[in-house]
């Protein structure tokens, strides 16, 4: 075989670098919030709480809700 | 880093000023590049989610609303949105949308945890964050408020009901990020595997005493099939282990693709791109 136990290991085992926490941080809160904000539209509106008047979020994505586990009714 | 990108800005700049805005964009433009990955390996892992929520979750659900119309004391009115509508166009929007979601932030928790979690490689921290994922956003909350198929939950309750999940999966994600730390703060002092065990068992205490002093709510009717309720909750657990295994996976390999590149020595932009042995 080609690999012998002596060997070195591959570059693929190799710890990445650390980013940044400041090159990181404008990313997360702003992206964070929006995906936050998805989130409550999949499994929370129409439900306890409401932003938009009616029925018609909470129906569209009624199945979803139940089967990814948010309180639904 | 003493790597330039390009020879001319090298010598012409003796100030390290620049060079630290150069490494700070291409710390940046590195995120960037994550989440973007992170949200297309979220997609992928919704569509496979979305299958198994098909196949898997959606004759369960058929069967309880099957139960709530035989046993309804007062429903009627016009449906707004049709059960194949609901079961197809709404369930795909639904798990795509949080399937995205959840891609974006786990991608960016992967930007604070590269390098920092120990000595794992870019393929082994993605698809350990993704089970740590599993975990935190899914399992710990649904072990105490488990998932329930239509038929299921008193409409009174709700409120009550929609507040405490959420809450605790806030504070279940809190508490796995704590462990983490409070792993790493151990590691000098226990060593690795010391360090981990105790980590783990204390978040399992205190996840513990949460369910020990949060409000239960058991409200399946009397006469709802028990097997129909184990085998929805069931389902609705494949969807969630689907998802974040397949994210993991997803995510490992474009992340690894993205940051392996940047270990190997450069060669210069303007030469022809050379094809990278996978």
């Amino acid at each position: 075989m080609a690999q012998s136990v002596a060997q070195p290991t591959t570059s693929t085992t190799a710890v990445p670098a650390k980013l940044p926490i400041g090159a990181t941080a404008p990313w997360a809160v702003f992206f964070g919030v929006l995906m936050l904000v998805l989130l409550y539209f999949v499994g929370a509106e129409q439900g306890a709480t409401s932003l938009v008047s009616g029925e018609g979020v909470h129906e569209w994505v009624h199945d979803a809700r139940h089967l990814l586990g948010f309180p639904c009714h | 880093m003493s790597g330039c990108t390009t020879p001319a800005t090298c010598s012409a700049s003796p100030a390290t000023d620049s060079d630290e805005e150069a490494l700070l964009r291409m710390n940046s433009a590195t995120v960037r590049n994550l989440l973007v990955r992170g949200m297309l390996a979220g997609l992928a892992a919704g569509l496979a989610a979305l299958v198994v929520a098909y196949f898997l979750g959606e004759p369960r659900v058929d069967e309880a609303i099957a139960f709530e119309e035989a046993h309804a004391h007062e429903h009627g009115g016009e449906e707004l949105v049709t059960r194949t509508l609901q079961s197809t166009a709404g369930l795909s929007t639904g798990v795509l949308v949080y399937g995205v979601a959840f891609g974006g932030i786990a991608a960016l928790a992967y930007c604070f945890a590269l390098g920092r979690i120990g000595r794992f490689g870019p393929r082994a921290s993605a698809l350990l964050l993704a089970g740590a994922g599993l975990l935190a956003v899914y399992v710990v909350p649904f072990l105490k408020y488990p998932a329930n198929p239509p038929a299921v939950g008193n409409p009174d309750t709700l409120d009550q009901r929609t507040t405490l999940y959420f809450l605790m999966v806030v504070l279940s994600v809190l508490l796995a990020v704590g462990t983490v730390i409070l792993g790493k703060r151990l590691a000098p002092r226990l060593g690795n595997w010391n360090a981990t065990v105790a980590a783990a068992g204390s978040f399992v205490l205190v996840v513990g005493l949460a369910y020990a002093f949060l409000p239960s709510y058991n409200e399946a009717p009397a006469e709802f099939p028990a097997t129909l309720l184990w085998q929805y909750r069931l389902a609705a657990l494949a969807v969630q282990a689907t998802l974040w295994t397949a994210f993991g996976l997803v995510f490992g390999l474009l992340a690894e693709r993205l940051l392996t590149p940047r270990t190997e020595p450069r060669t210069a932009t303007a030469a022809p791109a050379t094809p990278v042995p996978n």
